[in-house]
């Protein structure tokens, strides 16, 4: 109880933490106080509760568990909903928020505890789409055929993706009653098409997106392109993606120029 | 869903709300006008209408059987969302609420006027402006037809703006601004059109 007496003087910050000690247990809501540094942002904030694990009634605790990875918002690995918002906790500076400051994990995936959930859903739709290049093979193919400049610089756009998950938190449509894999993959999609290499096995891709869970689950509502922390142009890859499957719709059904 | 058709289902979905319901729907709004020009010119329109050749086979392939297909995959898709507009209080996501809620809310009201006017007609009745004069001198009902009809033209012109999205034709976010404004034109076309058909009967 000495710790919690000397900290009174300083000045506190207040946090509301969802958590969960595994995948079925009920999630309870734990309070905790600590003490104000400067320039603090949420991770440095969860470091300081592991480091003195009690919550605000002075209890000792466990330590609150959340994943992390580069903490300058390039991995995604760091994402969680934030005072209402799902974004990245290394990122989200203390002093911008309002308190009491309240994390919650992203409830789109299965919590592995508190704060920390499995994203495996999406690297799986990304294999499911084939979000790569094929270029393996017995012998050296050579250079491939060169990207238009104009092309690389909106498609360089497309390839800050994280998979972070935050747009499929966003979307309303990506939930336990649908299987729609969000608008993450599916720009991955856009970006590998228009590769020069990758537009090799283009039609496999969108072949892909129009089945279960695909690019029909869309309903616009666009949250995702208002969510995406990197800015990525999701709804424009999702409407030119609408576009090139019409257009392989028709092809499949009347064309025989369906294959790429 | 179950099938891995889910895809062209959705296409044909979005096809359905224009061709031929919607198209249906402007030239339904569009005959109702004549009310404005009195009794006389609702009636023979009206009759027109009621002798065109086919008849039956047309209001069951371009009326019903698209309509009900549109509203009973509608509500399934509503019923699939998970609504968020507290975090995300954007225009475009009241635009996918409301689309939603009008869906609804248009499959009730549609229903209803089938059933008051059309089935009626099957039962004997004679669908003229007397009968609507008649429905509508109730002041509840009058309402409903008022919040039906604003209910069905804002999801017609919301619909129009998502369908040139799903058809891949608005694809930048100026084609897709530019759009809204259209069909925000449309949505008020529309609704004046239908709204004064009514108010004729009244
Ligand atoms: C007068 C009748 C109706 C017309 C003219 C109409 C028209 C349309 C149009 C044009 C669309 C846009 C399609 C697209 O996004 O590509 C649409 C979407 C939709 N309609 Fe209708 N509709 C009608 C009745 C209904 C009814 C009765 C329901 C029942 C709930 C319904 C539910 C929906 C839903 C949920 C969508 C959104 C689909 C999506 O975002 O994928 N509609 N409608
Ligand atoms: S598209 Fe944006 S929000 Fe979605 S996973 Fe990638 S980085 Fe995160
Ligand atoms: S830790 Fe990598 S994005 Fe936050």
């Amino acid at each position: 109880m000495t710790a919690t007496e000397t900290m009174k003087e300083q000045k506190m910050i207040r946090f509301e933490i969802y958590r969960q000690d595994d995948l079925d247990s009920t999630p309870y809501m734990e309070e905790f106080e600590i003490p104000y540094r400067a320039n603090m942002n949420v991770i440095s904030a969860l470091m300081e509760i592991r480091r003195n694990p009690f919550n605000k009634k002075g209890d000792k605790t466990t330590p609150v568990a959340w994943d992390m990875g580069c903490l300058e918002e390039v991995c995604g690995a760091c994402s969680m909903v934030i005072n209402g918002t799902p974004r990245q906790s290394c990122t989200a500076l203390v002093d911008q928020l309002e308190q009491p400051i309240r994390l919650e994990p992203m409830k789109t995936f299965p919590v592995v505890r508190d704060l920390q959930v499995d994203r495996s859903r999406m690297f799986d739709s990304l294999k499911k789409v084939k979000a790569w290049i094929p270029i393996d093979g017995t012998y050296d193919l050579g250079p491939g055929p060169r990207m238009p400049e104009k092309r690389r610089q909106w498609a360089y756009e497309l390839s800050k993706c994280m998979t972070c998950g935050v747009c499929l938190e966003a979307c309303p449509n990506v939930n336990s009653k649908s299987d729609f894999i969000g608008p993450a993959p599916l720009s991955q999609v856009r970006l590998f098409n228009a590769h020069p290499t990758g537009a090799m096995n283009k039609n496999e891709r969108l072949q892909a997106i129009m089945g279960d869970g695909g690019l029909g689950d869309c309903g616009n509502s666009q949250n995702c392109v208002q969510a995406c922390p990197k800015g990525i142009p999701l709804t424009t890859s999702i409407a030119a993606l609408n576009r090139d499957t019409n257009l392989q719709m028709f092809r499949n059904f009347f064309g025989s120029d369906n294959e790429v | 869903m179950a099938n891995s058709r889910e895809f062209y289902w959705r296409r044909l979905h979005s096809l359905l709300g224009v061709i031929p319901v919607g198209i249906f729907l402007i030239q339904h709004l569009i005959v109702n006008h004549y009310a404005t020009r009195g009794v006389e010119s609702f009636n023979n329109a009206a009759h027109v209408m009621e002798g065109l050749p086919f008849r039956l086979i047309l209001e069951i392939f371009i009326i019903f059987v698209p309509l009900y297909f549109h509203a009973i995959y509608g509500v399934y898709i509503a019923f699939t969302s998970r609504n968020n507009p507290r975090q995300y209080g954007t225009f475009r996501n009241w635009m996918f609420i409301m689309q939603r809620v009008t869906g609804v809310f248009t499959l009730i009201f549609v229903t209803w006027h089938i059933w008051e006017t059309r089935i009626a007609a099957a039962m004997g009745a004679d669908v003229n402006f007397g009968m609507m004069e008649s429905i509508l001198s109730d002041p509840f009902m009058l309402a409903f037809y008022i919040a039906g009809v604003v209910s069905t033209t804002f999801h017609f012109a919301n619909g129009l703006w998502s369908f040139l999205v799903t058809w891949g034709v608005t694809i930048s976010p100026s084609s897709q601004r530019i759009s809204t404004y259209v069909t925000i034109g449309i949505f008020l076309a529309l609704t004046t059109i239908g709204i004064r058909a009514i108010l004729a009967f009244v």
